[in-house]
C-alpha cells in the first residue's frame, strides 16, 4: 500500500506528496497530459523534441542542469505516445532547488534560437542512432502506419520522418509550450524525505503564481474497427528473415488491459512461456520470439515479433505461431499456469516499488489517467481475471480481420 | 514577488556525511564467505552465487560462457522448461552471467519463497546436466544474434577497440565468432562445470528483507558444497601497434561509432580514484567538458560519454560516442581539443565544486536500497579493495584540487597514448 496526500492549487495544478523517510532523497516528478498523439501530422516528433527544449534554459534560468548538480541532483525525461514526463531526484535538504526549476520552466522557456538549433540536431542523430542505423529499426515506423489509419499513434514519438523536426520553427515551439505545458494540464509529484506541510508551502510559493491556462480536450479521431487483415512485406540488407504481427486491443482504462497483460504473459513471459517453449525450443522455427502489448492509454496493439532460424519458410513460421494462439483462444489454460503470471506480476511490482523515483513515477502515471489511487488497485485488478477471461480475451484479440503482418525478409532470400 | 532569478541557498553535497551500511559476514561450515545487507521495506531480497569460473579461465574461447548459460537449461530432475516454470511460478528471476573472472547465478525473490527456491539452485550448481539438444540450440540461435550485431557499428566498434588495448587473446580483448560456437562440445561444457562450479570456489552475496533463518538456509543447502580454492588465471596484453584505425562496416551508415581509449592501471593504483574526478570532468556525467561541447553546443551526437573500465586486472580510459557521419572527424578533433584545455587550464573552483557536488550526490542517490549498498561491496570485495575504499573515493571528491587535476591531465591525457577507431 503506497501512502499519498493530494492538493491542488488554485492554478488547477494537482499536487501529490508521498513520504518516506528511510531515503535521504527527494524525487520531484511532473507528468505534463501531452505526447505524441497529440501531434499535428504535419508536424510530428514535436512533444520529444520539445523535451529536449526544456532543458535549454527558462525565463529566468539560464541553463537548467547545473544549479541542479550543483545541487547534487539528477534529472531525466521520457516521451511517449501518450504523456511527458519530467524527474529530479536530488538530497532532500535541497528540495527547493528542484520546485525554482521546475516553476520557472513551467513559467515559460527562453525560447532562444540556438538551443533549438543545436537540439533539432540532437535530436536528428538520436533519430539516426535508433532507427536507421539499426537493422530492422524501421520496423515500428512501418508497423505504426500499417496498423493505424486514422488514429495519431500511427507515428512514433521520435517522429515520422526527419524533416519534420529539421523544419521546427521557433513559433511552433512557442504555441505548443503555452498549449499544453500548463499547471491545469500538469500533475506534480514530490516523494521521499518531505513534509506535506512543506511540500505545501514550496508549492504556493514556487508554482501558485503561474497562470493556469486552458484545460487541453483531447479530440482526437478514433480507428475505426479494423475489418480486414493487412499485410506487408519489407526486403532489406538485413542478416535474417523476421515476422511481425500486431492485433488491436482494449485501453488501459479497461478490466481487458489486464487480462491482455496476463494474456501476454503466458505466451511470452520467460523460459516457461508457450511461444518460446513452443517455436524456439520444440520445433526450432525461430531464433528469439516476443509477445508484448504497447500498454498505450487508449486502445493499443499486441504485437508478436521474432527472427526466424536459418531456412525457415516465413509462412510455415507465420502457421506455428497462428497454431499456438489458436490453441489459447479455445482451451482454456491451467489454473496454476495463470496464477504463475500472477506471481510474476506481484513480484514485478515489489521490485519497481523498491524505488521512491518508480512510486513517485507511478503515482504521476494513475493521477495523470484518472486517480493516483489506482495505484494501489492494481493487485486486485489482476488477481480478478479467470482462464475464463484469457480465452474470451484471446478470442476476441487474435482474429486475421483485426491483424497487421510483416515480413522483414533480407535481401537475396 | 519572489525573485526567480535568485537560486534558492544549497546545502554542498560535498558536505554531506555519506555512510556505506557495513556488511555482516560469516562463513558456512565449508568456508563459503556469506556477506549480507539487510534493509529496504519491501518484502523482497537477491542472492547472487559468485564462481571463479568466468572466461580468464577457459582454454578455449565461449566454455565460460555458454557453461554459465546452460546451467538453468537441464539438470538430472528437471528439463529447461521445468526449471523456468519452478522459478517462475514463484516469480522469482534467475539469471546468470559470465564475466572476465567471475560468473554468477543471481536470484531475485520475495523474501516468503526463499526457502521453496534454494534446493532448485542448489540442483543447477551440482546437478546440470547440460543437455546436447539444449546446446545445438543455443549455438544455432546465438550465430543468428551475432549476425545481426554485426551489422551494427556499435557493436563493432566495441569489439575492435578492446583488441587494441589488450590483445585478441587476453580475456578482456577476445571476442566469438561463428566458428567458436560451433567448436563448443558438450563434454567440455560438463568438466569447465564440474571445475569451476561444483567443486569450484564461491561467495555468495545477500540482500534485501532477510528472513530470520537465512543463515540457517543458507547453510542447509550450500554449506556442504567441496569450494575448492581457485586461482584466477593470469593473462599477458598485447597491445596494438596501430594507433588510428578508421573502418567500414556499412556503406550506406549515417553514423560513425567512435571510441577513443587509452590503456589504465587498475583500482589499486593511487591514481585511480582521483582520475574518477578528472574522468567526471572530462565526460563522466552530463554537465561535463565533452558532453557541453560537443552534444549541447555543437550538436554532434545525441550523447558523448568518457569513463574508466571496471575491470579487475587492468583498466582503460574510454571515450565512447556515435556521431552523425559527416561530423565523425570533427567529433575525434574536439576531444582532443578537450584534452588539451584539460591539461594546460585548470578548472576554476566553480566548476571543481560542481564535479565535487554532482558526484556526491550521484552517490547519494545510488545508495538509494540494500541491493545497491550490496554491490559497492561486492564491487570492493571481488576487486580486493579494503574496506575503506567507499570512504577514500569520498574524501579524494571532496578534497582533490585543480592543480592536481591539471597534473593528472598532463600524465594521462596525451593524445599519442590513445588508440582511436571509428566505424561506419
Amino acid at each position: 500500500m503506497i501512502q499519498f496526500e493530494r492538493f491542488t492549487l488554485s492554478n488547477g495544478l494537482r499536487v501529490i506528496v508521498h513520504q518516506d523517510l528511510s531515503t535521504p532523497l527527494a524525487v520531484m516528478n511532473i507528468m505534463y497530459d501531452v505526447g505524441a498523439r497529440d501531434e499535428d501530422p504535419k508536424q510530428t516528433g514535436f512533444a520529444h523534441l520539445f523535451e529536449h527544449l526544456m532543458f535549454g534554459g527558462s525565463v529566468n534560468i539560464e541553463d537548467y542542469d547545473e544549479p541542479l548538480q550543483m545541487a547534487g541532483g539528477e534529472n531525466n525525461a521520457y516521451t511517449t505516445n501518450d504523456l511527458t514526463n519530467y524527474y529530479i531526484s536530488l538530497p532532500a535538504e535541497n528540495l527547493e532547488t528542484a520546485f525554482w526549476l521546475e516553476s520557472d520552466r513551467m513559467l515559460s522557456l527562453a525560447f532562444g534560437d540556438k538551443s533549438l538549433e543545436t537540439q533539432r540536431k540532437v535530436v536528428c542523430e538520436e533519430f539516426k542512432e535508433h532507427y536507421l542505423t539499426k537493422p530492422y529499426g524501421d520496423v515500428w515506423h512501418k508497423m505504426r502506419e500499417l496498423s493505424y489509419k486514422v488514429h495519431p499513434y500511427r507515428w512514433m514519438t521520435i517522429g515520422k520522418e526527419l524533416s519534420h523536426i529539421e523544419d521546427a520553427k521557433l513559433e511552433d515551439v512557442k504555441n505548443f509550450f503555452f498549449k499544453h505545458y500548463r499547471p491545469v494540464n500538469a500533475v506534480l509529484v514530490v516523494a521521499g524525505n518531505v513534509t506535506t506541510e512543506k511540500v505545501k508551502a514550496l508549492a504556493e510559493k514556487w508554482f501558485g503564481d503561474i497562470p493556469s491556462g486552458e484545460k487541453y480536450v483531447r479530440n482526437l479521431p478514433q480507428e475505426p474497427e479494423q475489418t480486414e487483415a493487412r499485410r506487408m512485406e519489407i526486403h532489406a540488407d538485413v542478416p535474417l528473415d523476421a515476422f511481425y504481427k500486431t492485433w488491436h486491443m482494449g485501453s488501459r482504462l479497461e478490466q481487458r488491459y489486464y487480462i491482455t497483460d496476463l494474456l501476454t504473459d503466458i505466451l511470452s513471459g520467460g523460459g516457461s512461456s508457450r511461444l518460446y517453449q513452443a517455436l524456439v525450443k520444440e520445433q526450432q522455427l525461430f531464433s528469439n520470439i516476443e509477445c508484448h502489448h504497447f500498454g498505450s492509454t487508449e486502445n493499443g496493439l499486441v504485437a508478436v515479433e521474432g527472427k526466424l532460424v536459418k531456412g525457415v519458410k516465413i509462412e510455415d513460421a507465420e502457421k506455428a505461431v497462428m497454431a499456438e494462439l489458436e490453441k489459447i483462444k479455445t482451451r482454456l489454460v491451467s489454473e496454476q499456469e495463470l496464477q504463475k503470471v500472477k506471481n510474476k506480476t506481484e513480484s514485478m511490482i515489489a521490485f519497481e516499488d523498491m524505488s521512491v523515483m518508480s512510486r513517485a513515477n507511478s503515482l504521476a502515471y494513475y493521477e495523470n489517467l484518472g486517480d493516483a489511487a489506482w495505484m494501489n488497485e492494481e493487485l486486485q485488478k489482476y488477481a480478478a481475471v479467470t482462464v475464463e477471461d484469457i480465452r474470451n480475451e484471446a478470442g476476441r484479440i487474435f482474429r486475421e480481420e483485426n491483424s497487421n503482418t510483416i515480413y522483414y525478409l533480407a535481401k537475396g532470400n | 514577488m519572489i525573485d526567480r532569478k535568485q537560486p534558492p541557498p544549497i546545502v554542498d553535497a560535498v558536505n554531506f556525511n555519506l555512510q556505506l551500511k557495513p556488511y555482516q559476514s560469516y562463513t558456512l561450515r565449508n568456508g563459503v564467505p556469506v556477506y549480507a545487507v539487510n534493509a529496504g521495506a519491501e518484502e523482497v531480497m537477491q542472492l547472487e552465487w559468485v564462481f571463479f569460473a568466468g572466461n580468464s579461465q577457459e582454454e578455449q574461447n565461449l566454455v565460460a560462457a555458454t557453461t554459465n548459460f546452460l546451467l538453468r537449461n537441464g539438470t538430472n530432475t528437471k528439463t529447461a522448461f521445468q526449471l523456468n516454470e519452478y522459478f517462475e511460478y514463484y516469480g522469482a528471476y534467475v539469471n546468470r552471467a559470465c564475466y572476465n573472472e567471475t560468473a554468477t547465478i543471481s536470484m531475485h525473490c520475495l523474501s516468503k519463497h526463499v526457502g521453496e527456491l534454494l534446493p532448485v539452485v542448489k540442483e543447477m550448481i551440482t546437478e546440470s546436466t547440460m543437455p546436447s539438444e539444449e546446446l545445438a540450440i543455443y549455438q544455432q540461435n546465438m550465430k543468428q544474434r551475432l549476425k545481426v550485431s554485426l551489422k551494427k557499428s556499435d557493436f563493432v566498434a566495441g569489439r575492435l577497440i578492446d583488441t587494441y588495448l589488450y590483445g585478441e587473446k587476453h580475456p578482456y580483448g577476445k571476442y566469438s565468432c561463428a566458428e567458436d560456437f560451433d567448436a563448443l562440445e558438450r563434454d567440455q561444457l560438463l568438466q569447465y562445470y564440474n571445475q569451476y562450479y561444483t567443486q569450484g570456489k564461491l561467495m555468495l552475496f545477500v540482500a534485501g528483507k532477510l528472513p530470520e533463518n537465512i543463515n540457517l538456509l543458507l547453510d542447509e543447502h550450500f554449506g556442504d558444497l567441496p569450494n575448492n580454492p581457485v586461482e584466477v588465471k593470469e593473462h599477458q596484453i598485447v597491445l596494438a601497434q596501430e594507433k588510428k584505425y578508421r573502418v567500414t562496416n556499412d556503406i550506406n551508415g549515417v553514423q560513425g561509432s567512435i571510441r577513443i581509449a587509452r590503456t589504465f592501471p587498475n583500482r589499486h593504483h593511487p591514481d585511480f580514484l582521483k582520475v574518477q574526478v578528472l574522468n567526471a570532468l572530462f565526460g563522466g556525467f552530463f554537465g561535463s567538458r565533452l558532453m557541453s561541447n560537443i552534444r549541447e553546443d555543437k550538436g554532434y551526437t545525441y550523447g558523448i560519454h568518457s569513463y574508466l573500465h571496471n575491470h579487475i586486472q587492468h583498466s582503460a580510459w574510454m571515450v565512447s560516442t556515435e556521431a552523425g557521419k559527416d561530423v565523425a572527424e570533427a567529433t575525434v578533433t574536439e576531444v582532443y581539443k578537450e584534452m588539451k584545455l584539460l591539461r594546460e587550464e585548470l578548472v576554476d573552483e566553480e566548476e571543481l565544486l560542481l564535479v565535487r557536488n554532482y558526484l556526491m550526490g550521484s552517490i547519494l542517490g545510488d545508495l538509494d536500497g540494500p541491493f545497491q549498498i550490496i554491490g559497492r561491496w561486492k564491487n570492493i570485495i571481488l576487486n580486493n579493495m579494503s574496506e575503506n575504499y567507499f570512504y577514500d573515493a569520498i574524501h579524494t571528491i571532496k578534497t582533490i584540487s585543480a592543480e592536481e587535476l591539471k597534473g593528472l591531465a598532463e600524465k594521462y591525457l596525451i593524445p599519442e597514448d590513445f588508440y582511436e577507431l571509428i566505424v561506419v
